[in-house]
């Protein structure tokens, strides 16, 4: 399978000090991540807060330089940052975030807002650029009416649909999405999940989208990655990840989730204690001090990413059914 | 049994120096000792102003209407003393975000010794007895090493076992959680709730738990009340409100979010927005993103029907009504 965005060993790692007098320590954000997102398609990285998932949105866009690792885009090396190349590789790679009025120009009407990529890469005539504009505005499901208006006379669901138009408007073959839906309330964040899924049939759009919801992620994504503390652990299709988690994490992460309609067997495991610090990384396996079920070798051996028989990729000893650790345990 | 608060006819208009706005268009709610009411909704449905109006929370630009009843003693238009002895005390509040609830420049142990001194009298070395215990008890690790931090020092998590044994400390007979783990991660989430589930059992406790989340009323509730636009539109038992939701409302939040088993589908969302206080339409509020409305949904403001005993529905044409219509054709 061709891929559009690949990440081999990507790595970010700040310098920081710890307490009054400060001992230096590296604070491992992101610790080694690999991954591909084929065209059209949508790989999810989902964890907690902390977890390094939006630090590996911004390396993947070039947004800060790893301290380690590679990012390949239509197959070719990203270019350094703030030269012309890496310019118009962002021309196909786009991003939006959490929070829409925070990403739009609250001075510019919602048609000059979207149009307005397209002005700063120079494309067309302004006649030609107020008609995609127009357009893009018609595919997000936003009536001409609205064209005229200002961010702040927008509700929550119509600034994401501009912001995703806006995204949009310059046909990029990737948009990293960064909790798109998480400010939305349930019915408008159904309509803005419908949207997402039609663009991506309409335009071929790829997405990097990032969530702390394993609900939206399932509904929108063809592969889901699970992080934890810098690392994937777990990573493959999304029904079989969450209908039978294999990683521990995986697993209480899975059962921590509310659900309206439980279903019936489905486990419920409460992890104690809170994620560590991303400076003092446990040792070995990064989850292993909460871990229900870890054994010796856990605290000294960090588990590899391998492939499990139906396909899934998983960091885990015990996963790999090992017979000594089967043992140990 | 009578009930432990009831809130009947409550309405809140808002004065924006132009002009009053209503925010809540007369609520009747009611919760027993013990009891877990779940209050959902989306933003702005008023779940929230409900709570902060009964307790006098709203301030000098909100007008108050109806009644509030804390065991038969009123608290609309009641003197300060009166709302002061009871706030915190007979009912205590915990919100969204703990850090910007707690006071950043004083220690935890200061911040609950004081919650003590007020509602329960205690100083000195009982108070301090007390709180270890109250830290304890919501399960901080250590508790007497963690009595001299500040909030900062504490994660989210912490903090909000912090707030929860700060609304411990008077003892309370009702506590309002408003959206207490909307803040917080997954497995996070899942400690505080079952936290606050053994604490509502082990005290007799009755609980609202406000929240957005359906999945988190579901899991944690005994009753349930769905609000659209400043009113209440269903009320039932938690079982019989997700397994046979009678408002077409309801129905449409629960199509609306998205599954965690079974076949993906696509969502059926909710066309439209919520409307805003200012430009409600004429009749049943959610009738324009209704796919059941019809002419007289848009003449009068529905009441409420009575479905089965403990399940009301303000809608015309409730599920029940619409299903037997439909076999009804069929014959």
């Amino acid at each position: 399978m061709s891929t559009l965005l690949s990440a081999r060993g990507l790595a970010r790692h700040y310098a920081v000090r710890t307490g009054l007098f400060g001992r230096r320590a590296s604070l491992r954000a992101v610790d080694g991540v690999s991954f591909d997102v084929p065209p059209a398609r949508t790989l999810a990285l989902v964890g907690e807060s902390g977890c390094g998932k939006t630090t590996t949105a911004k390396l993947v866009l070039g947004l800060i330089p790893p301290t380690a690792g590679t990012v390949t885009f239509e197959g070719e090396a990203l270019p350094r940052p703030n030269t012309v190349a890496w310019r118009e590789a962002r021309q196909r790679m786009q991003m939006i975030y959490q929070d829409p009025l925070g990403a739009l120009d609250r001075r510019l009407s919602v048609l000059r807002q979207v149009a307005e990529p397209l002005e700063i890469h120079q494309v067309g005539t302004k006649a030609e650029r107020r008609e995609r504009a127009l357009a893009l505005l018609d595919a997000v499901g936003l009536q001409p009416h609205l064209a005229g208006r200002y961010p702040h006379e927008l509700s929550g669901g119509q600034r994401q649909r501009v912001v995703l138009a806006r995204a949009l408007i310059l046909e990029p073959a990737l948009i990293v999405a960064d909790e798109p839906v998480s400010a939305l309330d349930v019915s408008i964040q159904a309509q803005v999940l419908n949207l997402f899924e039609d663009l991506q049939a309409r335009f071929g759009v790829a997405f990097l989208f990032i969530s702390h919801d394993l609900k939206v992620v399932r509904q929108v994504a063809h592969d889901v990655a699970v992080m934890y503390l810098g690392r994937i652990v777990e990573q493959g299709a999304p029904e079989a990840l969450f209908r039978e988690p294999v990683h521990p994490y995986t697993r209480a992460l899975v059962s921590a989730i509310p659900v309206v309609r439980r279903r019936a067997g489905r486990e419920r495991i409460v992890l104690e204690g809170d994620p560590p610090n991303p400076i003092a990384v446990p040792s070995g396996c990064a989850f292993h001090p909460r871990c229900p079920v870890a054994v010796a070798a856990c605290r000294s051996e960090t588990p590899a990413l391998k492939t499990l028989p139906d396909g899934r990729l998983v960091a885990c000893h015990l996963a790999h059914g090992d017979a000594a650790m089967r043992k140990a345990a | 049994m009578g009930a432990l608060v009831a809130l009947s006819g409550l309405t809140v208009d808002f004065d924006t120096g132009k002009r009053v706005v209503r925010a809540l268009h007369g609520v009747d709610l009611s919760v027993a000792r013990g009891e877990a009411v779940g209050l959902v909704g989306e933003s702005g449905s008023g779940k929230s102003v409900t709570w902060l109006a009964a307790l006098g929370l709203l301030g000098g630009r909100a007008r108050i209407g109806g009644s509030v009843q804390l065991d038969g003693t009123e608290l609309v238009g009641a003197p300060v003393r009166v709302l002061e002895a009871m706030r915190g005390k007979r009912i205590a509040m915990i919100f969204q975000d703990p850090a910007s609830s707690l006071n950043p420049v004083h220690r935890i142990g200061r911040q609950i010794n004081e919650a003590l001194a007020l509602h329960r009298g205690l100083t000195g070395a009982a108070a301090r007895a007390e709180t270890l215990r109250l830290l304890d008890r919501v399960g901080i690790p250590a508790a007497a090493r963690r009595l001299d931090d500040y909030p900062h020092q504490l994660s989210g998590g912490q903090n909000q076992r912090v707030m929860i044994a700060m609304a411990l400390a008077g003892e309370p007979d009702l506590l309002i959680a408003d959206e207490p783990t909307t803040a917080l991660d997954a497995t996070i989430q899942a400690q505080i709730l079952a936290l606050l589930g053994e604490l509502r059992r082990d005290g007799n406790m009755a609980m609202v738990l406000i929240s957005h989340d359906l999945g988190v009323v579901a899991e944690n509730c005994d009753r349930v009340a769905v609000m659209y636009a400043g009113r209440i539109v269903e009320e039932a038992s938690a079982d019989r409100l997700f397994g046979a939701p009678q408002h077409p409302y309801t129905q449409g939040l629960l199509d609306a979010l998205p599954d965690l088993d079974g076949p993906r589908r696509r969502l059926a969302a909710i066309p439209g927005t919520v409307p805003e206080p200012t430009r409600l339409p004429p009749g049943c509020a959610f009738a324009p993103r209704c796919p059941h409305a019809e002419a007289a949904c848009v003449a009068a403001v529905p009441t409420f029907h009575l479905l089965t005993p403990g399940h009301r529905a303000a809608c015309l044409k409730p599920a029940a009504s619409r299903g037997m219509a439909r076999e009804r054709a069929v014959a």
